[in-house]
């Protein structure tokens, strides 16, 4: 017996059992199944238990009136405005802190990272410290001190902090003058689109004329000229038709002006901490990741600190940066939805107040979900292309 | 005639370096004062010491209050209210647990340490031991402590008491007996060692149920009264545990070769991925109810637990994929040759390795989700910031320096558990990395 345990007398017969194709087929078979299997499921009990519960699926209600308002909107919007319009406020306003938040937390990430790499030991410590202590707090806790410690704690309307400028702080929010464009502004408007197209313009022709023959042409100066002088010409042409409309103290409030909330602000505030610290540790693994052969070669070219940084340096370490920056920048846009909990008025706390009074809940969820998702594939199909464009062209 | 000429027969002694380029002083020069642009960062970081650190030092220790008991202790000083803090201790780390109970939940922490520490050290022997007790009798004991245990178990196809429920289970060990028993024979192989396998893991699920349904006189704790480090931990640590294999499985899913199990890993990972976790925690907490059939409820934390698990997994699965795709393919093909077969091969030579590279991956993970726990105060749990955010509406300590204390007193919580977790991994990092050291 033993024998025959150890030392088959007969080749092994293959069984249906051991054959990997078939194997695979049932296994996948077997998932499709089960999957099917909690899809039904799960759609008979949801038809059942809203037809309990009395609510009509479809997005039908998204044309009633709303009946709420909303404190921030970037188009009008009203009481009567319907549920829809609200969420397009809402979709709006995510956009709004997303944007302006992934342009300060860049730039204070890159400063900060590149502080941590900085040969002077102060300003590293200061960075290490800063990345550590923003990076291990969770970011709603941050959200809730800049909200309810910082800025519900700043004085009232009357006693507001003034600021150089005509800005004012309150608790209330952050009020600042409005320029008002009036009749005549327009050519200004035109002088600025005209200096742009026009500084794209040298920019190609500079770098072509360098290519060719070697010369440098002040690009830089020529843009910011070009960017400024330009509008600034055509107002003095036009005499200057834009007033200043200033925040004024009326009653217990501002009036006038630019308001910022601050929900706003706090969501901002927060936001751009939190994820810059996450972008300096990008930032100088980033850095660090171009050897340092590089820098050494660079300046035995000749080549001095700055335009070994600018010219050698970030090109190559963009190319480490760029794809964990993408997935910080989503990130970012993903986290915003913390708004919820200080009701800025961003897509998830509109949506969360419509789901209390309609109890439409999976289709709000859903709207989320298609909408955080869509704006996850086009980030990152844009970072993709941008990365295509930047990576290492070899032979 | 004298002989003048000089030779020096040894070699004179070494000047020492000049006092500014060595010591402090030339560490001072070199790094904070070696060009006027450096000099101009210096002044400038220790301007910003200057300006954040001592306010900070003197409101948390200089100006603090540290007894009292009401408001009136904490209305005048600039400082922390630390009395404040120590009157709500109780609740920041319990909730609203009932005080005679607090004990059973002090005595599952006790259990925790006890298993934690001795696996986190690497020289203390036993770590088998210490696994089987971390996997296997903690959270078993835990579950029963913290709730109390006595759950009833109803029968599904004959009738709804306890008695109906055993005589089922029996039936479905006797069928799963029966299928192992079947395979095992159409594969021309000895039934035995399969159906030990499963009468095995039947008798533990068992002794599990048997355990958790067993009245030790415990009195039962609704988990809609716990709260504070509690709800913390119990989030952080299910989540953790069930996000790592989950994740792992989901990473081998990706890189399967069999389609169907690719595509669904891919839509599974890339769509939870793609959302926030609060969307995902307002699912589990609005929509999975809806899901259910009718009388089935889940309870709240378990619902936010769920929501957190699976969001945590996705997140592993990508970490866990980019230490799958870092190993090389001779690595594979040499399991392969040796006549592996492939959750051998994964589980001894590709796992190993693939989970080794992406330590720092995987701890950026549970500190993420550990910090993600916050969340749930969105959905009405009440974790540590919850209950910290909770006791401000008490007037008896509305002070105007309550809400920076309760902040300061969370951020230093969660900073002590991020931290730590952090140089751990560092640790680790550095233990394991054999191999390539040369």
């Amino acid at each position: 017996m033993a024998v025959n345990d150890t030392l088959p007398s007969q080749p092994a017969r293959t069984s249906v059992f051991y054959d990997p194709k078939i194997r695979g087929i049932f296994f996948q078979l077997l998932l499709i199944a089960v999957l099917v299997f909690f899809g039904y499921e799960i759609v008979t009990n949801t038809i059942a238990n809203l037809e309990r519960q009395n609510i009509a699926s479809g997005f039908s209600f998204l044309d009633n009136n709303a009946g709420f308002g909303i404190i921030q909107s970037l188009i009008q919007y009203s009481e009567e405005s319907s549920y829809g319009r609200g969420i397009v406020v809402g979709f709006l306003n995510t956009l709004l802190v997303a944007f302006i938040g992934i342009i300060l937390a860049t730039i204070l990430g890159f400063v900060i990272g590149i502080a941590r790499l900085s040969p002077n030991w102060v300003i590293s410590r200061i960075a290490y410290v800063y990345i550590e202590i923003v990076r291990n707090i969770p970011l709603l806790l941050q959200i809730f001190f800049w909200y309810f410690a910082v800025l519900r704690a700043v004085p009232n309307p009357r006693n507001s902090v003034e600021l150089p400028g005509g800005i004012f702080l309150n608790n209330r929010g952050f009020f600042a003058p409005r320029p008002i464009f009036e009749s005549g502004s327009g050519l200004a408007g035109i002088a600025l689109l005209v200096g742009i197209v026009a500084v794209f313009i040298i920019r190609r022709w500079a770098h072509k004329r360098q290519e060719a023959t070697g010369e440098q042409f002040p690009v830089f100066w020529t843009a910011v000229g070009l960017i400024v002088g330009l509008p600034l010409l055509a107002l003095i042409v036009t005499g200057f038709p834009v007033s200043v409309e200033n925040p004024e103290l009326k009653g217990f409030n501002f009036v006038g002006g630019i308001k910022v909330t601050p929900e706003f602000l706090a969501l901002l505030l927060a936001l751009t901490i939190y994820t810059a610290a996450f972008i300096a540790e990008i930032v100088r693994a980033g850095i660090l990741a171009v050897s340092h052969g590089q820098t050494e070669a660079s300046h035995a070219l000749g080549l001095r600190h700055g335009p070994t940084l600018r010219l050698v340096i970030i090109p190559q370490a963009m190319r480490v940066i760029i794809p964990p920056l993408t997935s910080q920048y989503l990130n970012l846009t993903k986290n915003s939805s913390l708004a919820v909990a200080i009701a800025y008025p961003d897509l998830v706390s509109v949506g969360g107040t419509i789901l209390n009074q309609t109890g439409q809940a999976i289709e709000i969820i859903g709207i989320w979900m298609v909408v955080y998702l869509s704006l996850s594939l086009l980030t990152s199909a844009f970072m993709n292309w941008y990365n295509q464009r930047m990576a290492l062209v070899e032979r | 005639m004298t002989d003048y000429s000089y030779i020096r027969t040894e070699m004179a002694d070494s000047m020492p370096p000049p006092a500014s380029e060595v010591g402090v002083l030339g560490w001072v020069r070199k790094n904070l004062f070696s060009n006027w642009f450096n000099t101009l960062l210096t002044l400038i970081g220790v301007y910003l010491i200057w300006v954040i650190v001592p306010p900070i030092f003197d409101f948390a220790f200089v100006d603090a209050v540290w007894t009292g008991d009401n408001r009136e202790a904490c209305v005048g000083s600039h400082g922390a209210c630390w009395a404040y803090v120590e009157a709500y201790l109780p609740q920041f780390i319990y909730g609203r647990y009932p005080a005679d109970e607090r004990w059973r939940v002090d005595l599952v922490f006790f259990l925790f340490a006890i298993g934690l520490i001795p696996m986190l050290i690497p020289s203390v022997p036993f770590k088998r031991e210490t696994i089987i007790y971390m996997l296997g009798v903690f959270p078993v004991v835990a579950f029963i402590l913290l709730t109390g245990g006595n759950f009833d178990f109803a029968g599904y196809l004959f009738g709804e008491t306890a008695a109906h429920f055993w005589v089922e289970y029996v039936i479905l060990t006797a069928v799963l007996l029966a299928a192992a028993f079947g395979m095992a024979r159409a594969g021309d192989n000895n039934p035995r060692p399969a159906m030990i396998t499963v009468l095995a893991v039947m008798v533990v699920i068992a002794l599990v149920l048997g355990l958790v349904s067993v009245d030790f006189g415990l009195p039962p704790v609704e988990t809609s009264v716990w709260g504070g480090l509690l709800v913390t931990l119990v989030i952080a640590i299910t989540g953790i545990a069930a996000s790592l294999p989950l994740g792992i499985a989901l990473a081998l899913g990706r890189r399967s070769k069999l389609p169907v199990i690719r595509l669904v890993s891919v839509i599974f990972i890339e769509f939870w991925r793609g959302v926030p976790l609060i969307t995902v925690l307002f699912m589990s907490s609005v929509v999975l109810p809806l899901f259910l059939p009718e009388g089935v409820t889940f309870d709240k934390l378990l619902r936010a637990l769920i929501g957190v698990a699976l969001f945590a997994a996705a997140y592993m699965a990508e970490v866990v994929r980019g230490g799958l795709q870092a190993i090389p393919k001779g690595q594979y093909e040499g399991a392969q040759a040796l006549g592996l077969s492939y959750w051998r091969m994964m589980g001894l030579i590709i796992l190993p390795q693939a989970l080794k590279l992406v330590i720092p991956g995987i701890v950026n993970t549970f500190i993420g989700l550990f910090k993600d726990t916050t969340l749930v105060l969105i959905i009405g749990l009440f974790d540590l910031l919850g209950q910290v955010q909770l006791s401000y509406t008490d007037p008896n300590w509305s002070t105007p320096t309550q809400s920076h204390t309760g902040y300061l007193f969370t951020a230093v919580v969660f900073f002590i558990f991020c931290f730590g977790m952090s140089r751990y991994s560092l640790f680790m990092e550095n233990r394991l990395h054999t191999g390539h050291r040369r």
